[in-house]
């Protein structure tokens, strides 16, 4: 039989390796990122089921795009047509349905008692929302780089220095978005059922709004001027011009405007609502 | 290793609504022990146990916990205690090994120093063979020793246990407990578990802390809580109707006390039940009462509960408008003539 008290580390040493400071926060997040990344790595598949929303549209609405109004949006862009159009858009949805629905493994993680099982620990409270948010980025960049290589065969062009800035874009709004769910997940988490109503209540709007699946040009005034405050609209349009191989326009720059805004406040207001969860 | 004075802990539930759920509880517990918070469900043990280690602060009141203050150093706290909570602390889409060995890095250990870690908990739990499972695959046994080998990594000198063997069946309780109790003695750890469990407490904790409404009601071992609170009791019936020439008898046995006499039936306290019985069927020879059945109980922790609330302990789980009444009441009690 294994003695365990025999092997153990004593607890003081244990104690005086855990570092605090930045650095100690640093190290947090990464074993946070860490244990967060594990169950992908274990099962690589299950970034595709935060794809299905968006391989819907791309296989029943980009067809009726082609249809209808191929030409005008292709005029737009130039070229490349409607899939030049759709795909970037699409890649933007990617990551609206994704991360905005991570706060729910929270959410059960409250239920179970891992959660508290953290909280209970050493680990900083903020890095316990930082080390989660930054994990978003990895299934997000792995369905983004599916869903390019799928739509190649069908004529998208890709340029490839715009195309990974434009997946950098996509990560650090993913971040930004994680980051809300999360706090979503958090403020909701004695009414769990909540936590969909809020986020499907949300998601729609924002990507009606955002000229994702149809141009606002043809829309009514109104509708222009609430794009104007969809911090999401910026990112479409930023996304478009990178994926047409446009790097350095104001359209790309508003873009990271908006990301960074995004995740600028979704982390701060998730660290903020991390501090408090475990009353 | 603990001292809390006065924690008290409210819960706004709504506006017109406040839970009082801990009232008012001072706590010592030195190295080396191995106590029982004992109390119905709702009784504030959870919460109590929250708030010494760190996961909440107190509504009012002090706690020092392992040498630092729960409030003002909480991150000390955390570093020095073991936690297993009364839900599954391993994240479902995790497998067992990585979680212990996240648990290793959390609390300073290097990849190799983890790596060993878990594998020598994996093995002193009996869990080497599901180590690559994933934590949703496991049985609720398993998935509770995974739980106390998670609270076990950093070798902590006081290990909390919040509900550690509710839900599981007898035999996984006990192989439970001999898992902790080992790993106690070869660590020297102080233990402080709750439960609601009657006979957990009583086989299990060296010291029980019986705690009602938020409050603690009784402290000590759960010999001396029998002894003091409860004692012995005798439950006696006659062959025919009218059992009060046994209540005499029952009422001249030694240390006989709280006596009640209810038709054919006498029940009551005495100072060594096995060796009561006897003398009274000699006595109820000689003085020609037919006795029909004699049984003695020795007490329970149940029994104590009752004397000091009026309550069951089961009968306060249920927590039924009628939880109140003790079992006596609904009897008539009659004074011996
Ligand atoms: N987070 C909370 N919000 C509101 N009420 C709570 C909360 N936690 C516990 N309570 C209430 O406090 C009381 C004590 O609960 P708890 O400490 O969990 O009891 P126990 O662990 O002894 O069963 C109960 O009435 C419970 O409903
Ligand atoms: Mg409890």
């Amino acid at each position: 039989m294994t003695t365990i008290g025999a092997t153990a580390p004593s607890p003081t040493p244990v104690a005086a390796r855990t570092r605090t400071g930045p650095l100690g926060l640093l190290r947090d997040v990464g074993i946070v990122l860490t244990r967060e990344l594990r169950p992908l790595r274990h099962d690589p598949f299950s970034v595709v089921f935060g794809m299905v929303q968006p391989l819907v549209f791309l296989g029943l609405f980009g067809p009726l795009l082609v249809g209808s109004l191929g030409g005008q949006a292709g005029t737009a862009f130039g070229a490349g047509g409607v899939w030049q159009w759709f795909v970037p858009a699409i890649l933007v949805m990617t990551a609206l349905f994704g991360t905005s629905a991570t706060g729910a493994n929270l959410l059960f993680e409250f239920q179970t008692g891992a959660h508290e099982r953290m909280l209970v620990t050493p680990l900083s409270r903020p890095s316990l929302l930082v080390g989660r948010a930054l994990k978003e980025m990895v299934p997000l960049a792995g369905q983004a780089v599916i869903i390019v290589l799928v739509m190649i065969p069908f004529g998208f062009r890709l340029y490839p220095v715009g195309a990974l800035l434009g997946l950098a874009l996509l990560a650090v709004f993913g971040v930004g978005l994680g980051a809300l769910s999360y706090s979503l997940a958090i403020a909701v988490r004695k009414q769990d059922w909540m936590f969909w109503v809020v986020q499907q209540t949300l998601i729609f709007p924002l990507m009606l709004l955002s000229g994702m699946l149809l141009p606002l040009e043809t829309g009514p005034g109104w509708m222009r001027v609430a794009s104007q405050v969809n911090p999401l609209a910026y990112l479409v349009d930023a996304e478009r011009a990178l994926f047409a191989g446009e790097i350095g326009s104001m359209t790309v720059l508003w873009g990271w405007v908006a990301a960074l805004v995004t995740a600028a406040v979704g982390l701060t207001v998730g660290v903020r609502a991390m501090a408090r969860s475990a009353d | 290793m603990i001292d809390a004075r006065s924690l008290t802990r409210d819960f706004v539930v709504s506006r017109s609504q406040t839970v009082h759920a801990v009232r008012g509880i001072s706590l010592r517990i030195e190295p080396g022990e191995l106590v029982a918070l004992l109390g119905p469900n709702g009784a504030g043990k959870t919460t109590t146990m929250r708030m010494l280690t760190t996961l909440i602060a107190p509504t009012s009141g002090t706690a020092t916990v392992a040498g630092h203050d729960v409030v003002r150093e909480p991150g000390k706290v955390r570093r020095h205690i073991g936690y297993v909570g009364q839900g599954n602390g391993a994240g479902h889409t995790q497998r067992a090994r990585d979680e212990l060995r996240t648990q290793g890095a959390i609390y300073g250990l290097d990849r190799r120093a983890a790596r060993r870690r878990a594998d020598d908990l994996l093995d002193g739990l009996d869990l080497a063979d599901l180590a690559d499972r994933k934590v949703s695959a496991l049985s609720g046994g398993q998935r509770r020793r995974l739980d106390v080998a998670m609270g076990l990594v950093h070798a902590p000198s006081l290990l909390f246990l919040d509900e550690p063997s509710t839900g599981l069946d007898p035999q996984n309780r006990a192989n439970l407990w001999e898992h902790i109790l080992r790993m106690r003695a070869e660590a020297a750890m102080t233990v402080v578990l709750t439960t609601h469990y009657l006979d957990e407490a009583d086989s299990m904790a060296e010291r029980v802390v019986i705690v009602d409404h938020g409050e603690i009601i009784a402290d000590d071992s759960a010999a001396a809580l029998k002894a003091k609170l409860a004692g012995d009791r005798i439950v006696v019936t006659v062959a025919g109707d009218d059992a009060r020439p046994l209540a005499r008898l029952v009422d001249r046995l030694p240390g006989a006390r709280d006596l009640v006499c209810a038709g054919s039936r006498v029940e009551a306290h005495v100072a060594d039940g096995p060796a009561a019985l006897p003398e009274l069927l000699r006595a109820a020879i000689e003085a020609d009462v037919r006795v029909g059945t004699a049984q003695a109980h020795q007490p329970t922790l149940d029994d104590v509960f009752l004397t000091l609330t009026g309550r069951s302990l089961r009968e306060a789980e249920q927590e039924t408008p009628t939880a109140q009444d003790s079992p006596q009441d609904s009897q008539t009690r009659k004074d011996v003539p």
